[in-house]
């Protein structure tokens, strides 16, 4: 392609690209390091139904005066990034001055906030896109190997899970999970507890958010491997089982290698979609064991009194933590392609 | 567009049926756009708002459940979206934060002279709000099971512990307890409660610090734990709607409910007819001996918008004004709140708010940075519920989370 006509046709994206994602991080960037000015509070007699008493509020007229000087705000530096609700670099130093062990720093660390979001967050990115690449595959092969005239069918059910809205989909199993919901009391059969609930233990939660999430996820896996099955070279198949090649090694010597690339999108799409985990948090009103860095953002914007540059500085940390954990994926994809 | 047109026909819907409200709205031209929250009682007042509609008045009314995520961000352009947020005695104080709502006096001595004095929210002198219902939360119980186990209906926590026992002991139900302690905002809003009935101060006098790391604190929180071990295990994901269905399903014996909600709990839908019509209620609890109930008091009321023209200020007032007359009130809205407007009377359904304002309760903080300890609150509280940790461990963590949110904002 001529250097012309690639610069036509790639303008529009790349106009579209910095309209909508570089100009707002650009923008996110600039909030996470400014805050609002320091108030001037005054003390004043508030008279409502119940009678009158002494309160505070804000002097607007000699708020509006610094405002109008600087109406970024205040400008902070690095100083939200490091206090104690986002990365609390001086509480976790002090933690590691003044712990007794590991376990005892990890405890101290796991109570701050941030960490918190963060160890959920991970733990779920690294156990979700794993389960949802080998489910998917699973029932990819499944699929493809039953008579086509049940195929439709089948691979219209497998995608309901995918179909359903993530906030929906975890509330009609926040209902089903429940200790008088179906499969909470046929868990309490199981367990033989009649006082089980998923609801009230921290690891049964995580455990139920990461089965929902492999729940809703594998369908997206499944229906990109099965189009990649439809692609295995018939001849390839053919000779390794005149090779006298079982089914499991077929799979695991053509399908396997075949489908390698798939594999690697898979991957790259699951890792950030599930380091963005948030609506099952709220579906299934999860919070009090599990929070995210989304559901961090959400829960600054959504307070009475919204906090706009926390919620930008763990907007920046998780376009950071995203650009880490897809560094190695582009690598491999970078050495795939340069090898060719 | 749509709403535009569903106000114009409510308003049309309502002037035929009281001619005489149309009357009394006496405006001739201008625009107003109401927000709120959305339940009975603020429904009626929008449509007695809407009675106003007409020519050259365009009154339009956007009530929902997250109306405090639009109504800031509508009232901040200019000209506002919205020239009327109908708010509560929390809410007030980010709209006041932002100074998006203007004093009313003007207004009042043009066309509020016939407004009772009482139902006008000064704010440093200055009127900002005209309030319309009352609200709290206090104790509401399943009289016949009380009652078949000789138990008195508590009047304190302590005796609500004692009575929850009996229930748990004759067999009645396992968990006898509710309580909206669904973590965040109303987990939070208990705490408040608990927190207010031991008598303790959030913070130090006159500033914006934090002082709940105490003994009235570690009190609440402890106070807090013995009534979660009488609720359903999954209390910290049961909030007021859900606590309720528990009752109506005859789980729930004893909680501590607002006033709002009653009707619905009481009403012939949810719950069958013997458990409906034995749900009943009575004043706050009391905790401790600091002789001050462990709920807080609430008013709904509405405001107008400070960046819109002079007409439209006049019109949203006189609409407003409309909406919470005399003239709202009939057979059907009655009920639907402890009203602050004239020829109200009180309704057996009320009495517990009532005898919460009777009791000397305390009204919820109006304070500017108290909407960040309320979230703190609401992160933090669950990790000694579910037993992370020891209720001074919970304090600290809710002063910290605090006191750097306070000082993001510049409140510290």
């Amino acid at each position: 392609m001529k250097h012309k006509t690639f610069f036509w046709f790639i303008l529009p994206t790349s106009l579209a690209m910095l309209l909508f994602i570089a100009l707002p991080i650009v923008s996110v960037i600039i909030q996470s390091v400014h805050a609002p000015h320091e108030q001037v509070i005054v003390e004043v007699e508030n008279c409502d139904i119940f009678g009158c008493k002494k309160s505070t509020m804000i002097d607007q007229e000699a708020t509006q005066s610094l405002r109008d000087a600087d109406p970024l705000g205040r400008f902070v530096g690095t100083d939200i990034y490091t206090n104690r609700n986002h990365l609390a670099l001086a509480e976790v130093a002090d933690a590691w001055r003044a712990s007794s062990g590991v376990k005892d720093f990890t405890a101290q660390i796991m109570n701050l906030p941030f960490y918190k979001a963060f160890a959920f967050t991970l733990t779920y990115t690294f156990v979700v896109t794993p389960l949802v690449v080998i489910l998917g595959f699973m029932v990819a092969v499944a699929v493809n190997s039953i008579p086509s005239v049940l195929r439709g069918p089948t691979i219209f059910l497998s995608l309901l899970p995918m179909i359903i809205t993530p906030l929906i989909g975890s509330l009609i199993l926040f209902w089903m999970i429940d200790s008088r919901g179906i499969i909470g009391s046929f868990i309490q059969t199981l367990a033989g507890d009649p006082n089980l609930s998923l609801k009230a233990s921290t690891p049964l939660t995580w455990v139920m958010l990461i089965v929902y999430g492999v729940w809703h996820s594998a369908p997206f896996a499944f229906v990109v491997y099965y189009a990649g099955l439809q692609t295995v070279p018939k001849d390839t198949l053919e000779s390794a089982m005149i090779d006298g090649a079982s089914r499991w090694e077929q799979i695991r010597y053509v399908v396997v290698p075949h489908l390698l690339p798939l594999t690697t999108f898979i991957m790259l799409m699951q890792l950030m979609d599930n380091f963005r985990v948030f609506e099952p948090i709220v579906g299934f009103n999860a919070s009090a064991h599990a929070t995210s860095l989304s559901y961090f953002i959400y829960d600054d914007l959504g307070g009475e009194t919204r906090l706009l540059s926390s919620a930008a500085a763990t907007s920046v940390l998780t376009i950071v933590g995203v650009a880490i954990l897809l560094t190695p994926v582009l690598i491999r994809t970078w050495r795939d392609f340069s090898r060719k | 567009m749509k709403t535009l047109l569903k106000g114009t026909l409510a308003g049309a819907l309502l002037l035929s049926a009281a001619p005489a409200v149309y009357a009394a709205c006496d405006i001739t031209e201008g625009r107003v756009s109401i927000v709120g929250n959305e339940f009975p009682a603020i429904q009626t007042v929008a449509a007695g708002a809407m009675a106003c509609a007409g020519d050259g008045v365009e009154v339009t009314a956007n009530l929902t459940a997250d109306h405090q995520k639009i109504n800031l961000p509508g009232m901040q352009g200019n000209p506002a979206e919205y020239t009327s947020a109908i708010i509560a005695n929390s809410s007030i104080v980010a709209l006041m934060n932002e100074d998006v709502i203007r004093p009313l006096d003007d207004l009042i001595a043009k066309h509020g002279q016939d407004i009772p004095k009482n139902q006008l929210i000064t704010i440093n002198g200055k009127v900002m709000a005209v309030a319309f219902m009352a609200n709290a939360q206090h104790l509401t119980y399943r009289k016949d099971v009380l009652a078949d186990l000789g138990v008195e209906p508590p009047k304190s926590y302590e005796d609500m512990l004692a009575a929850a026992e009996a229930v748990r002991a004759a067999g009645v139900s396992e968990y006898p307890l509710g309580g909206a302690y669904a973590a965040g905002w109303n987990l939070a809003q208990e705490f408040v409660n608990m927190y207010i009935g031991h008598g303790g101060e959030f913070y130090q006098s006159g500033t914006a610090q934090p002082s709940i790391n105490n003994e009235q604190g570690v009190a609440a929180l402890n106070m807090m734990k013995s009534l979660s071990e009488y609720m359903n295990p999954d209390f910290l994901t049961h909030d007021s709607n859900a606590t309720g269905a528990e009752m109506e399903a005859g789980n729930v014996i004893m909680m501590n409910m607002w006033g709002s909600r009653i009707g619905n709990l009481q009403d012939d839908e949810g719950a069958p007819p013997e458990i409906a019509s034995n749900i009943a209620v009575a004043g706050p609890l009391m905790v401790g001996d600091s002789g001050t109930p462990a709920t807080t008091l609430w008013w709904d009321g509405w405001t107008v918008a400070k960046n819109i023209s002079d007409e439209d200020a006049e019109a949203t007032f006189l609409a407003m004004k409309n909406g919470i007359s005399p003239g709202i009130l009939n057979e059907e809205t009655m009920g639907q709140a402890v009203w602050m407007i004239e020829g109200y009377t009180p309704a057996p359904v009320n009495q517990g708010v009532f005898d919460a304002i009777a009791a000397g309760s305390t009204a919820y903080p109006m304070l500017p940075y108290h909407g960040l300890m309320h979230t703190a609150l609401g992160n933090e509280i669950a990790d000694f519920l579910t037993g992370k940790e020891d209720a001074a461990t919970t304090l600290a963590d809710i002063e910290a989370a605090y006191t750097t949110a306070a000082q993001e904002k510049g409140f510290l």
